[in-house]
């Protein structure tokens, strides 16, 4: 078997009940159910983990670096859209 | 009983250190980084098992040994492994498959275990447990893709198989140390698991498309310290620091 002919898989690791999965890293794999069990030998040998997400990287699109001047900087200058404009009451926690 | 329990003690752990030694060869050789380190994963499970049960086998010596000692520093004859784990590793086949044969049997015996009167061989196989039944699962599923894969795999796996079933008898047979133990509910009778590992040995083979071999002739005498000729050679590799530095430490 060739290294080179298996498809690259992205991994994405929950470090713990409540919290978000976060990308960790890459692996080789054949199908699916490798990629998972490759996930938990190389990702969460050192507790990283309660949950793994695996998908293939030719699923993944993303954006174009050329592109990121038209698509992020015009947000820079309106601060309108964060929600800062009002006061929070005092007993509102957690905002 | 006591010397019994000892003897036993020492088999399994004997048995999880030689076979994570074998493992430990693969590392940095395995065919894809992955597999590299889901090898050495399961190389440092075994350690960590025989850790347990020679710290346990030192208590009930009493001579003031330590896990070192009983690891590094015992001749060949004093070993108690099973025959299987001391055999070659091969090609990536033939280690997976001698992997297989042992992770079957294993999880057998440490859910057996699990009801050990012995309440230090209950805790150990109770940390033990869910390592073992990844190591089945990773094992299983590997051959499964590998018998089931190309003409090259599955003639390499069919090989491995054929060569390595000579070693499988013995697993399912009982050491005269282990005697007196299944009588006081310490020790499994290991001649209760054939039926079950046969079954478990064809169900995957089935889905491999694998022909379990068929031949009785097997070989034993690894639980009472005889030997192929392989154990010399990894005792030599594995000791030779502490014999030739003794006491050496971190």
């Amino acid at each position: 078997m060739d290294n080179k002919n298996w498809p690259l898989w992205e991994v994405f690791i929950r470090s713990r009940q409540g919290l978000d999965h976060k990308h960790v890293g890459s692996l080789h794999a054949t199908d699916a159910r490798m990629a998972m069990e490759n996930a938990r030998d190389v990702y969460t040998r050192r507790q990283e983990g309660v949950s793994i997400w695996v998908v293939e990287s030719k699923n993944i699109h993303a954006s174009n670096p050329d592109e990121a001047a038209q698509f992020f900087d015009p947000a820079e200058d309106k601060v309108y859209r964060h929600p800062t404009f009002y006061d929070v009451p005092d007993d509102i926690e957690h905002m | 009983m006591k010397t019994d329990l000892l003897n036993f003690t020492l088999h399994l752990a004997d048995t999880h250190l030689i076979l994570g030694q074998r493992l430990g060869e693969w590392c940095g050789h395995n065919f894809v980084l992955e597999q590299d380190i889901a090898m050495s994963n399961i190389a440092l499970d075994l350690f960590g098992q025989s850790r347990s049960l020679y710290q346990y086998a030192a208590e009930l010596q009493g001579e003031g040994k330590t896990e070192d000692d009983l690891a590094f520093l015992r001749g060949e004859r004093q070993y108690k492994n099973l025959l299987l784990v001391e055999q070659k590793n091969g090609d990536f086949a033939h280690t997976l498959t001698r992997q297989f044969f042992y992770d079957v049997f294993h999880l057998l015996q440490c859910e057996e275990l699990l009801k050990s009167s012995d309440e230090r061989l209950r805790a150990i196989a109770e940390k033990s447990v869910k390592e073992v039944r990844y190591h089945l699962t990773w094992s299983s599923e590997w051959v499964i893709r590998l018998g089931d894969g190309t003409s090259e795999s599955h003639a390499r796996m069919q090989k491995a198989a054929d060569s390595l079933w000579m070693w499988t008898g013995e697993m399912c047979t009982n050491a005269p140390y282990e005697e007196a133990l299944i009588k006081a509910s310490i020790a499994p009778d290991n001649t209760k698991f054939k039926a079950q590992w046969t079954a478990k040995v064809q169900e995957i083979f089935n889905e491999a498309t694998l022909k379990v071999p068929m031949t009785d002739n097997q070989q034993s005498g690894g639980k009472s310290g005889v030997h192929s000729e392989n154990l010399g050679f990894i005792l030599a590799e594995m000791q030779i620091l502490q014999r030739t530095y003794p006491g050496l430490s971190w």
